[in-house]
């Protein structure tokens, strides 16, 4: 009987854990190799950790499948998202940290770069007509910011219930329960629960509207890289995208790096990806005067 | 174009228990009972009409878009859409609909927004988020709302096309003069609703007009 069932004691979870931490290496070296050629940066390659130059590195923590996280990230910080299991999804919000009334904007970010999707060159725009974060690189080439998170009910009805009680912390946790847990540790909550991306999924809208989520999108060792350009407050969740047709609950693993940027110059790739992003890095910029 | 539902209704304007006529760029906030119908006419056509709900009971609980798009698994808003909250609740459902497609991302305008989307000079413009600041300064201490409680609106009779390739374009609006959206409401609710000014762009046919909002009590 599915309630009965019992994960192995710790013992055999902390080995677990250890090969998990080997092939996260493994992963990123294979990806390395693979996406070298995939981007032309201007002074040095970053297209993984292995070129991360060390120095650049300020910090590095995994967030586990199902599991939340929350942290500041500072304008000139990058953060890499990787991908440690394969199909990983990631659901964010991001809260200017100085005033966090201002916040992403799903409408702002799709109108003003006239996108249903997002990758390398997008920014994510706060209602403030301003930037928080750049995406500087991306090995997935489709985020989905329509699909939001779903609740515990939702997560009940599709996997059935994992209580802590049996589970330990192999229990079912929902994306909104992960999201508001942080934004608890902020002082916010529901009421500043917008409406929030999905690095790492892709879900399609065809010409009648209609949703299709795209499954074996994301694979091991995939990352995006967010360049921030405000002081902003991250909240992130690694439960199950909400459209994953996927009949398990097994979310995947999660490897945060941060790390040095250098400043968008007037050349920058996000700069210049459109218009739009001109005057949203102007409004930004001006902050910082 | 596909998935448009069109259906009129039976109800007759001369029977509403409510009848306003809001002139082009002005803000509305009024309740709407769990059973009323609530219809948003379009008068003179292509005219983008923002709008949000809230629980009376609890405003914490309001529309949400990504809920809405979801558990209908389609972008666009029609007859038979269930406008959900953000816990998982129908809040209003769709009963009928002369115009056929209504949009759910492409959210309200905004000075800050139009400086990146348009220039930086175009920060004067009258837009829909200082509607709905304006409604949340008359009316918002009513039910302690404040901007933390503005999430991304519905766009009635604005046509926002998504590409299979993930693109998006506002256009020229589906709506025509006289076409009309029309919901009851599944639980008591607040309507917040900007009558949109936007001058920049194809969604009020860069001619924004009064929109007629009736409510009915149930049969």
């Amino acid at each position: 009987m599915e309630q009965k069932f019992h994960h192995a004691p710790g013992g055999m979870r902390a080995s677990a854990r250890r090969a998990r931490g080997a092939r996260v290496v493994w992963v990123l070296l294979m990806r390395a190799q693979a996406h070298k050629r995939d981007f032309d940066f201007q002074s040095e390659d970053m297209t993984s950790t292995t070129s991360l130059a060390a120095e650049r590195v300020l910090w590095e923590e995994t967030v586990h499948g199902g599991g939340h996280w929350s942290g500041v990230l500072r304008r000139g910080t990058a953060l890499r998202l990787v991908d440690v299991d394969g199909g990983v999804n990631v659901a964010a919000l991001f809260y200017n940290q100085e005033e966090k009334l201002e916040r992403y904007n799903m409408a702002d970010t799709l109108k003003a770069q006239h996108t249903a999707h997002l990758t390398r060159g997008f920014v994510c725009y706060s209602d403030m007509g301003r930037v928080l974060c750049s995406i500087i690189a991306d090995t997935v080439g489709w985020h989905d910011p329509i699909g939001g998170v779903a609740g515990n009910e939702d997560i009940a009805v599709k996997y059935g219930e994992r209580r802590f009680q049996e589970y330990r912390n192999d229990m079912t946790r929902s994306g909104r329960e992960g999201l508001l847990i942080e934004l608890g540790k902020w002082g916010l909550g529901a009421r500043d629960l917008v409406a929030n991306l999905n690095f790492f999924s892709k879900v399609i809208a065809g010409g009648t509207g209609a949703l299709r989520f795209e499954p074996g999108h994301s694979r091991a060792g995939d990352y995006v890289d967010l360049r921030f350009e405000m002081n902003t407050l991250v909240v992130l969740s690694t439960a199950p995208h909400p459209l994953d047709p996927k009949p398990q609950y097994a979310p995947g693993g999660l490897r945060l790096i941060a790390w040095r940027a250098d400043p968008p110059g007037a050349d920058d790739y996000c700069r210049n990806f459109r218009p739009e992003n001109r005057r949203g890095f102007h409004n930004t910029e001006i902050l910082f005067r | 174009m596909g998935a448009i539902h069109i259906r009129q209704s039976r109800l007759d304007p001369g029977r509403a228990a409510y009848d306003f006529t809001l002139p082009a760029g002005e803000p509305w906030m009024h309740e709407i009972k769990r059973g009323q119908t609530f219809r948003i006419l379009d008068l003179e056509g292509n005219q983008a009409v923002d709008t949000l709900f809230f629980s009376a009971q609890d405003p914490a609980e309001r529309y949400s878009a990504q809920d809405t798009i979801r558990r209908q698994g389609n972008i666009y808003l029609t007859t038979g859409s269930a406008l959900m909250s953000n816990t998982g609740r129908v809040m209003l459902s769709i009963v009928a609909d002369t115009c056929g497609r209504h949009d759910t991302l492409g959210g309200a305008c905004a000075a800050e927004s139009n400086t990146v989307r348009y220039a930086l000079d175009r920060k004067y413009m009258h837009s829909c988020r200082d509607n709905f600041m304006i409604a949340l300064a008359r009316w918002g201490h009513r039910y302690g709302l404040t901007k933390r409680d503005i999430p991304s609106n519905i766009n009635f009779f604005m046509n926002v096309p998504v590409t299979e390739s993930g693109g998006l374009t506002f256009e020229d609006g589906v709506s025509a003069p006289g076409k009309y959206v029309e919901m009851r409401a599944e639980m008591d609710v607040v309507a917040l609703v900007s009558n949109c000014p936007q001058l920049n762009n194809p969604c009020n046919a860069y001619n924004p007009t009064p929109v007629r909002l009736l409510i009915w009590d149930p049969v």
